[in-house]
């Protein structure tokens, strides 16, 4: 009988402590959610926060409603819909996410879009004028530059802003300068070939 | 990714106003170091502040020597004229690293600031002294090959990862600092911290300083001078070992030495002992191969890295060699 109580109020104990720490929990969350994030510790209860953010891609501007935290990469793919540019590592080790802005290559996995309002973006699909390919795009078809196909726009942008910065001469500077490009399919020999084609302006480069 | 909220700075003092006060705010210059370890939840700071805006992108002569600005992309760092004049070791330590897209993204404070790629301290499911003081160092007794035989503790073998840093140091750099209270210069040698027993204290930095510029002394000798990094591939990989070295030869005797070296130490690691055994010796492999055993004389290898002493002294001996031979 003494046992079977004390069982009881064991029991009538432990449902109003859970009950009291759900309704402090969720006082807490509540307030939380009203205060400024530097008094909530940082995982946890912190709505996160949308902002207007214009991008220029390809010519042509976007105006999203995104958080801080949206890598160029998925502000391109997710909100965009501009899926050329593809993702691979997201940890800036194999170039897949490759883009130019302001006409210099990077990762855009590892950089915020907001950081990119004032820039010039393009993507794969910027580089074509109409129905005429880059000449870079170009050569990757006439050399047969790709198998899967999945880093090749990325390699493509790396090599337009290969060009661009001019610092390539032998084979061995171009591979060495496409080296923050991986293939997987190990399509390097005639990666190396297209962009030397464009480099020495050769006519099937245009096809 | 945690959530944080973003501001762009354009002054320096209101970036160092933004940051200084709150210990969840971080700066954010190329992103290549911090965004990679905010998707990890390594570093969750709770507010950026966007330096790039910031005018600190000159690189300009300054008395006979060089100012960098620590918003130079390591790209423009590395093709910039003067320095591939001057100071050629610099200019081949940034070619070295990454990849061209992240020389691009990537700037010179960020660059001395970036963290170390020790597997346990990118994943949060380990302990990490560095990343949780006091929770273990599981590389110890671990998969140690990457880590560091020079400048460890019983609480971290971490080495910095940097190829630039290890060049800069060989060159006698010295970092601007700017803060609350003004402005302040520390040597490069004396910026980063090897481990002791707080791991997570990597450089004098106090939180909310801003690193403005890096200065190089005017230095005769350095146009001969050479950075050599031993990587497992061919491009776009961190240094197993790497050498930073200038040499001032004089009808074949050595009168002055710089070397460094990287991949190996719990910091950019300066071989001052090696500089000095050089000084005064013919230039040949055998005060070469002497400087060398000197560099290492200190190493405590772990299961893993024991290779790193003999690589280490084979890449000193092969860039002192190449020096040497410069005209
Ligand atoms: C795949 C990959 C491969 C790489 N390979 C190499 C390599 O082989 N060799 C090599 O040396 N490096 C390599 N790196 C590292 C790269 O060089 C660094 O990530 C880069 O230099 C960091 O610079 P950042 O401007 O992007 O720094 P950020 O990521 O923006 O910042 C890094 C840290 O420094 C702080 N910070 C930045 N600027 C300042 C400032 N002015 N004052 C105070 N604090 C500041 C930030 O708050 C942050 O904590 C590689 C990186 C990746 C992703
Ligand atoms: S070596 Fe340093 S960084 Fe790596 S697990 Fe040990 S304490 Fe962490
Ligand atoms: S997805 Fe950006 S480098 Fe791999
Ligand atoms: S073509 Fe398949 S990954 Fe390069």
């Amino acid at each position: 009988m003494k046992f079977v109580l004390k069982r009881r109020k064991l029991g009538q104990l432990m449902i109003v402590s859970t009950v009291v720490a759900t309704i402090s929990n969720f006082v807490k969350k509540a307030v939380a959610q009203t205060q400024v994030q530097k008094t909530t510790p940082m995982l946890k209860t912190s709505t996160p926060q949308t902002t207007k953010v214009t991008l220029r891609v390809n010519g042509t501007a976007h105006n999203l409603q995104i958080e801080p935290r949206v890598t160029l990469l998925d502000a391109l793919r997710e909100y965009i819909g501009l899926i050329g540019t593809k993702k691979g590592c997201d940890h800036g080790q194999c170039g897949a996410c490759t883009v130019l802005v302001d006409g210099q290559r990077i990762n855009s996995c590892l950089t915020f879009a907001i950081m990119h309002t004032d820039a010039k973006i393009t993507t794969i699909e910027g580089l074509a004028q109409g129905d005429n390919l880059h000449p870079m795009q170009a050569a990757f078809v006439a050399r047969d530059a790709f198998q899967c196909g999945y880093c090749t726009p990325g390699q493509i942008c790396s090599a337009v802003g290969l060009v661009n910065e001019g610092h390539a001469k032998s084979d061995a500077e171009i591979r060495e300068l496409m080296s923050g490009n991986i293939c997987r399919c190990g399509a390097y020999p005639n990666i190396v070939t297209a962009v030397r084609d464009v480099l020495e302006g050769k006519k099937d480069a245009a096809v | 990714m945690q959530p944080f909220s973003y501001k762009k700075a354009g002054q320096a003092e209101n970036a160092v106003a933004l940051v200084a006060p709150d210990a969840e705010a971080s700066y954010l210059a190329g992103g290549t170091s911090l965004i990679d370890l905010m998707k990890l939840n390594v570093q969750t700071p709770t507010e950026l502040v966007d330096i790039n805006p910031l005018p600190l992108t000159k690189i300009e002569m300054q008395g006979n020597g060089v100012r960098i600005g620590a918003m130079a992309s390591n790209s423009d760092v590395a093709y910039n004229a003067i320095i591939q004049e001057r100071y050629p070791v610099l200019s081949e330590a940034l070619l070295s690293g990454a990849s061209p897209q992240l020389r691009n993204m990537a700037t010179v404070g960020g660059n001395l600031l970036q963290r170390t790629r020790c597997y346990y301290f990118r994943d949060t499911a380990f302990p990490c002294n560095k990343r949780v003081p006091g929770s273990g160092c599981p590389a110890i007794e671990g998969y140690n090959r990457i880590h560091a035989i020079l400048g460890g503790s019983d609480r971290c073998i971490a080495t910095h990862p940097s190829d630039m840093a290890v060049a800069m140091v060989a060159l006698d750099a010295v970092v601007q600092i700017r803060g609350l209270k003004g402005e302040r210069s520390v040597p490069l040698i004396d910026f980063h911290l090897v481990p002791g027993d707080t791991p997570e204290k990597e450089t004098v930095l106090q939180h909310g300083e801003l690193i403005v510029a890096v200065d190089l002394p005017a230095s005769p000798f350095t146009k001969r001078s050479h950075y050599l990094k031993i990587r497992d591939r061919a491009s776009y990989a961190f240094a197993m070992s790497s050498v930073a070295a200038a040499l001032d030869i004089q009808n074949g005797i050595i009168r002055a030495a710089r070397l460094a070296m990287g991949g190996v130490g719990t910091k950019p690691w300066r071989a001052l002992e090696a500089e000095k055994a050089l000084v005064n010796k013919p230039a040949n492999q055998a005060s070469f191969q002497a400087a060398a055993n000197l560099a290492v004389a200190g190493a405590k290898p772990q299961k893993y890295n024991a290779f790193k002493v003999e690589l280490t002294k084979r890449t000193i001996v092969r860039a002192l060699a190449t020096v040497g031979e410069m005209a």
